[in-house]
């Protein structure tokens, strides 16, 4: 599926079936994001699949 | 798991293991920040409170609760300071979000800038004097936002300091043996009660940086990512990220960092209020100080002296 980061401002290509995989192969700590699928906000158990499309937000702010 | 009250889809998992939808967690996150304001008398009845915004998430979200509440209690007032450093490419931006925020819910906002104040922007200032960005915001942007909630009559100053923000304040003043800073921390702050120190509040002491930013994107409080260009904060990155890292393995360390600091605070604040002694204030600004003409006044004077010579 399309995941896109916001912070670094990057799309990438991933395979997951869930969330808390996605976040692994990302190697990204769940406390440090949030995962948007299809514009909605979503926990580390949420299901994924090809066609979804996500979005990582950081939650650190910059300065 | 759905949402145990609603059966809907959750939208975060919280320390508690509840995995809430969106309407019980904003239920949730403000019944929570109500709880902090009340138990800890943040905000009491004729307060005029200041609330510092930079525009980013986390000024947004306690603006946005702070006004929401003034308008239901009707016994205390809210307004907004910014102060704009004067950086291009990311201020510009979060103050524009700010501004758009303040206009559309009709909330006074202020604004002080570095330029007024110093005589250039902190791009500038940088460019010109070399020194380090973070210096100047240390020293300018504290005594500004004081200066400025004195000025206009208010009697607290909110700002949007998270649960990470403190627990990280904490664990540094440890690791950097700086328990004076420690005893200035807490949900409301000022070791002696002076008049011309505006005594700030936390009201999102207790919210991790996880939720306050779910929060405001539930709330559409949240803009496009940005960063200051001059970040230079590595030792607080650090702690942050070793802080994550445990959270991850040992669920509740931010929590319980906050908990047991919470314990300790009373007795630091008193050693500390003995031990400060006499509090001078700055004949320049009236700026509370400990010595004579105080650490804003002194860098004052040294950005205005190395700008006129370049
Ligand atoms: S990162 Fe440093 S220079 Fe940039 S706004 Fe924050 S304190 Fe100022
Ligand atoms: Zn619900
Ligand atoms: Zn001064």
């Amino acid at each position: 599926m399309k995941v896109y980061l916001e912070r670094t401002n990057e799309s990438k290509e991933i395979k997951a079936s869930n969330v808390s995989e996605l976040l692994k192969k990302l190697s990204l700590n769940p406390a440090t994001v949030l995962v948007i699928k299809n514009n909605t906000l979503v926990t580390e158990t949420e299901k994924l699949n090809e066609k979804d499309e996500i979005k990582i937000i950081s939650v650190v702010s910059g300065g | 798991m759905p949402c145990k009250r609603c059966k809907t889809s959750p939208v975060i998992t919280l320390q508690s293991g509840n995995q809430p939808c969106k309407n019980c967690f904003i239920k949730y996150f403000e019944k929570k920040v109500g709880k902090t304001i009340r138990e800890h008398k943040l905000v009491e009845k004729n307060d005029k409170v200041a609330i510092a915004v930079s525009g980013g998430k986390d000024s947004l979200t306690i603006l946005s609760i702070l006004h929401n509440l003034s308008l239901r209690k009707k016994d205390f007032e809210v307004f907004a300071i910014l102060i704009d450093e004067g950086i291009s490419g990311y201020r510009d931006k979060t103050r524009i979000d700010a501004e758009e925020f303040c206009k559309k819910n009709d909330i006074k906002l202020n604004v002080f800038s570095y330029k007024d104040e110093l005589g250039a922007p902190l791009d500038e200032i940088i460019k010109k004097t070399g020194i380090s960005g973070c210096t100047v915001c240390g020293i300018m942007r504290r005594s500004m936002l004081n200066i400025a909630a004195r000025k206009l009559g208010a009697t607290k100053l909110a700002t949007g300091h998270n649960l990470d923000d403190e627990a990280q304040s904490v664990l540094m003043n440890y690791m950097r043996n700086n328990m004076e800073v420690t005893a200035r921390l807490g949900p409301i702050t000022g070791i002696k009660r002076d008049k011309q120190f505006i005594r700030r509040i936390k009201p999102l002491y207790f919210m991790p940086e996880k939720e306050v930013t779910a929060y405001s994107f539930l709330k559409e409080l949240l803009g496009k990512y940005s960063e200051c260009p001059y970040a230079d904060q590595s030792y607080r990155n650090d702690v942050r990220d070793l802080l994550n890292g445990f959270e991850q393995k040992h669920p509740g360390t931010k929590y319980a960092i906050i908990a047991s600091f919470m314990e300790i605070l009373p007795t630091l604040k008193e050693k500390y209020a003995q031990e400060s002694g006499k509090i001078n204030h700055c004949p320049k600004c009236e700026e509370p100080t400990s010595g004579i003409i105080c650490k804003r006044c002194q860098l004052v004077a040294q950005i205005k002296e190395k700008l006129a010579k370049s």
